[in-house]
């Protein structure tokens, strides 16, 4: 019973400390975001500067807490944006038999294409901005949510407060937001979240690409990929960002394990 | 004598959010070797945990704290779970309660039933099938020779827990536990099952726990009768004893509950006008699934040729066994499913067959209360707003006027208004359903299509929704259609009654005519098969089966009822569709005279 609420302390604190760096991170950087401050490359930690510098001499510390704020910001904007549009299309679905065959189709067309590539060849064309990066993670992670959505609300319209429902006479729309979606808050929450970390990820692996958030700024996918010849000197400007990195998505799992776990539980 | 089980100061706690709470508390039990001891409770008194501890099992988040468990010389706490598992089918066995689950569909039936034989080293394969099949005919199969190579769906469900008893019986336990074998089961099929364990029972002298809740049931088998409540021990005693002289309040009110019901006082209703048409009326349904045929009869026809009227405040009971049709009659009332043939009148106006071409006015005079109040009310929904919405819908309330009316139905079904701030998931069983009622009532219904409203229910809260039932009749002039698998439920509470097997009707009576004068041999085998609260009913009771040579199956044309009728004509009833005898107070469909029924 203990393992669980340090599961989520833990959890809760990785993913409360990446929001507040992504909120305040750049007024609590100590240098500005692109400014060489140290004559020195990829300078171990000092306390001048404590997770070291870059290959350009850049503050480390600086340029991780700004990064942050674009992983998640752009993440959770095209999270968002994925789960309300597979939402609202995967309980339209669930109520509509012709309407179900069609958008099934038309994600199912979206989903067989390999995520990646198609990220590439929309940002090739369309140049790497940050409206057309949340675009394109948008586009990738709707279908998943369309899926999730359905399959959840197609369970509980089979329930018998639904017949209830049906039988009253009440509308569709009563139907589905006042009686299915309650119902589906908590598995959609948790599907936000998970969402939330392959967007995260997807949007740090463009970047490590060359494809995502461009200089000076960076997100931490980019700050990896800069600093790769750090690697080699154990350099920490390669190893925090990847840190940092992993400490959010394994930070959400834990919350969102724990969080949906404990609403079984009390069932 | 010596105990061959014997549990002593058993404790039993689950973990939950991080507390310890116990569940089974200071349980002493004793069985003797040959001896039938049935644990009897409801829901939540701790009967499956005991009977399952006697495995050395607890479930998951449940952990067996204290106490000693001793089986035939083994001390069950004390041992491991590599020792558990030599022991676990061999020295104590288990038949569950839906042995549909138990089997696994790919293997065929004999494989699965030798398995325990064969794990744990008793007897090569061939010994171990020929003691199959001995045990086959025990438990009174149809074919025993060969029905060990079919696979489990080519049986039925009253088969395959005689075939799950088997498995449990192959290794000669020192001990078997039925934890409610017959529960899942049809009437007529559970009396089958019940008869084959009981000879197997007594012919082997098996040391048996049986786990119920269902004490006209355990009246049959059990040599004494241990009643839990709250995972504590209330009363244990002789079977005789505890049947007709419980000494403690709480056996004496489950005895009560078990016991036949006392029909309601006849309800006086004012004689309907001349020309008044009745509440609601059925003419030839046929209904079902799959497309049209050239007759305009469903592929798969679910109800064929209904005919029913209920009068303004009458109940109708609609009696039948899984499949007979009756759930989707009230599909087709309540505008779910599309009637393929015949039309619905409610008020001598037609209804039209599906919801979307309804008036309000027609939905809210029909209402439906499911059976499982787990599903029926949104477990996200507060249950006053779930009782409020119909009041909204239906009367335009809002605010203060929708919550005293919510307050008063809430009355009306005998809940505290306090609870309308609850979830679903706070409330007991019996509570849920109140609620369920209460939702239906708001909306001011003339018809409630009650849908095995009790069944899920335990016995003694049952018998508690049924009086609020009559009641509500009494007070609000609603009339029900009872829809139901229980015939003696049914008598108690209706003015007439229909009985359904296979979508066609059987029967339809006065509920008072039940049980005397002519009726369908299928109504006399239902009634024939409601267990008695009496040991030894079992044995002078008909059997269900009795099984006509050569009588296989009739065509689509002839009597449904053929294949399990003692009475049947072979050339006359399975060709031609029986007509209806007409009696004063009942109509039976068969090709007999009245006189030979
Ligand atoms: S019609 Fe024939 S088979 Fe059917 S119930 Fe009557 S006697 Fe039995």
């Amino acid at each position: 019973m203990r393992r669980p609420r340090i599961a989520l302390a833990v959890g809760a604190t990785l993913v409360g400390a990446a929001l507040l760096s992504a909120l305040v991170g750049p007024l609590l950087a100590p240098h500005s975001i692109g400014a060489v401050v140290d004559l020195d490359v990829f300078s171990p930690s000092s306390a001048a500067f404590p997770l070291g510098t870059d290959y350009l001499g850049r503050d480390v510390l600086s340029r991780v807490l700004t990064a942050t704020r674009y992983t998640v910001f752009i993440s959770f904007v095209a999270t968002m944006i994925a789960a309300s549009v597979g939402i609202f299309f995967g309980l339209a679905a669930a109520s509509g038999s012709w309407l179900d065959m069609v958008l099934s189709r038309l994600f199912d067309i979206v989903i067989a294409i390999p995520s990646l590539m198609f990220g590439l060849v929309v940002i090739t064309s369309l140049g790497a901005s940050i409206p057309v990066l949340i675009g394109t993670l948008a586009v990738v992670y709707t279908p998943g949510a369309f899926r999730t959505a359905r399959a959840l609300a197609l369970n509980v319209a089979a329930l018998d407060f639904i017949t209830v429902a049906r039988s009253r006479g009440e509308g569709l729309s009563y139907i589905v937001l006042r009686e299915i979606l309650p119902n589906l808050i908590g598995p959609l929450a948790a599907d936000f979240g998970l969402r939330f970390v392959f967007v995260a990820l997807l949007l740090s692996g463009l970047s490590f690409l060359g494809l995502g958030v461009q200089p000076p700024y960076a997100d931490l996918g980019a700050l990896v990929r800069e600093n790769i010849a750090g690697l080699g000197f154990g350099a920490p400007a390669v190893l925090f960002p990847a840190l940092a990195l992993a400490s959010l998505t394994v930070g959400l799992n834990l919350t969102i394990d724990t969080l949906t776990g404990g609403r079984k539980a009390t069932r | 004598m010596t105990a061959l089980v014997r549990l002593s100061g058993l404790q039993i706690a689950a973990c939950k959010d991080g507390g310890v709470t116990s569940i089974v508390r200071d349980i002493d039990l004793c069985v003797e070797a040959g001896e039938v001891l049935a644990l009897i409770g409801e829901s939540g008194s701790g009967k499956t945990t005991i009977a399952l501890a006697l495995l050395g099992y607890a479930r998951p988040g449940c952990r067996i704290t204290g106490g000693e468990i001793e089986v035939a010389g083994h001390r069950i706490d004390r041992m491991d779970e590599a020792a558990l598992r030599t022991l676990r089918g061999r020295v104590v066995a288990y038949v569950a309660q839906s042995a549909a689950a138990a089997f696994n569909p790919m293997l065929t039936i004999m494989r699965q039933v030798i398995e325990p034989a064969l794990v744990h080293g008793l007897m090569d394969r061939a010994a171990a099938e020929t003691k199959a099949r001995g045990l086959f005919r025990a438990l009174a199969l149809p074919d025993p020779d060969t029905v060990g190579d079919r696979y489990p769906h080519q049986v039925s469900g009253g088969q395959l827990q005689r075939l799950m008893a088997a498995m449990a019986l192959i290794t000669d336990p020192a001990l078997v536990i039925f934890d409610e074998p017959t529960t899942a089961l049809d009437v007529t099929t559970q009396i089958e099952v019940l008869k084959a364990f009981k000879t197997v029972v007594r012919d082997l002298g098996t040391t048996a726990v049986y786990v119920s809740h269902d004490l006209a049931v355990v009246a049959q088998i059990a040599d004494r009768i241990c009643v839990l409540r709250g995972g504590t021990v209330q009363e244990q005693g002789k079977a005789d004893q505890i049947l007709h002289a419980p000494a403690h309040a709480y056996s004496r009110a489950l005895v009560g509950a078990a016991a036949p019901r006392v029909p309601a006082e006849p309800i006086a209703m004012p004689p309907p006008a001349p020309g008044e048409a009745p509440l609601l009326e059925l003419r030839d349904i046929v209904a079902g699934y799959g497309g049209l045929d050239a007759n305009g009869r469903p592929k798969a026809c679910i109800l064929d040729k209904v005919s029913l009227t209920i009068r303004r405040g009458r109940t109708l009971g609609v009696i039948g066994e899984s499949g007979s049709g009756k759930s989707t009659l009230a599909r087709v009332v309540a505008g779910l499913h599309s009637a393929a043939q015949g039309y619905v009148n409610l008020n001598g106006v037609p209804l039209a067959s599906r919801i979307a071409d309804r008036s309000r006015e027609d939905l809210r005079r029909v209402q439906l209360v499911f059976q499982n109040a787990d599903t029926a009310l949104n477990p996200a929904m507060r249950v006053g707003q779930t009782v409020g919405r119909p009041l909204t819908f239906f009367h335009g309330l809002r605010g203060r006027t929708r919550a005293a009316e919510v307050a008063r139905l809430f009355d009306l079904v005998r809940l505290p208004a306090a609870i309308a701030d609850r979830l679903p998931g706070e409330l007991s069983g019996g509570q849920k359903q109140r609620v369920n009622l209460a939702r239906a009532l708001a909306a001011r219904p003339d018809l409630l299509l009650c849908d095995e409203v009790t069944s899920a229910l335990d016995p003694v809260v049952a018998e508690a929704v049924l009086d609020l039932l009559v009641d509500l009749r009494r007070e609000l002039g609603v009339a029900y259609m009872f829809i139901t698998h229980d015939i003696e439920r049914v008598r108690a509470i209706a003015d007439d009654v229909m009985v359904l097997y296979g979508g066609c009707q059987m029967e339809l009576a006065d509920a008072r005519a039940l049980g005397s004068g002519p009726h369908h041999p299928y109504s006399r085998l239902l009634m024939a098969s409601v267990p008695h609260l009496k040991a030894g009913w079992l044995e002078t009771t008909m059997d269900p089966f009795a099984p006509v040579p050569g009588q296989a199956g009739a065509t689509a044309d002839g009597c449904r009822f053929f294949s399990r009728c003692a009475l049947a004509m072979p050339g006359t009833c399975d060709l031609v569709r029986p007509a209806s005898l007409v009696a004063d107070d009942r109509l039976i469909a068969c090709h007999r005279e009245l006189a030979e029924l």
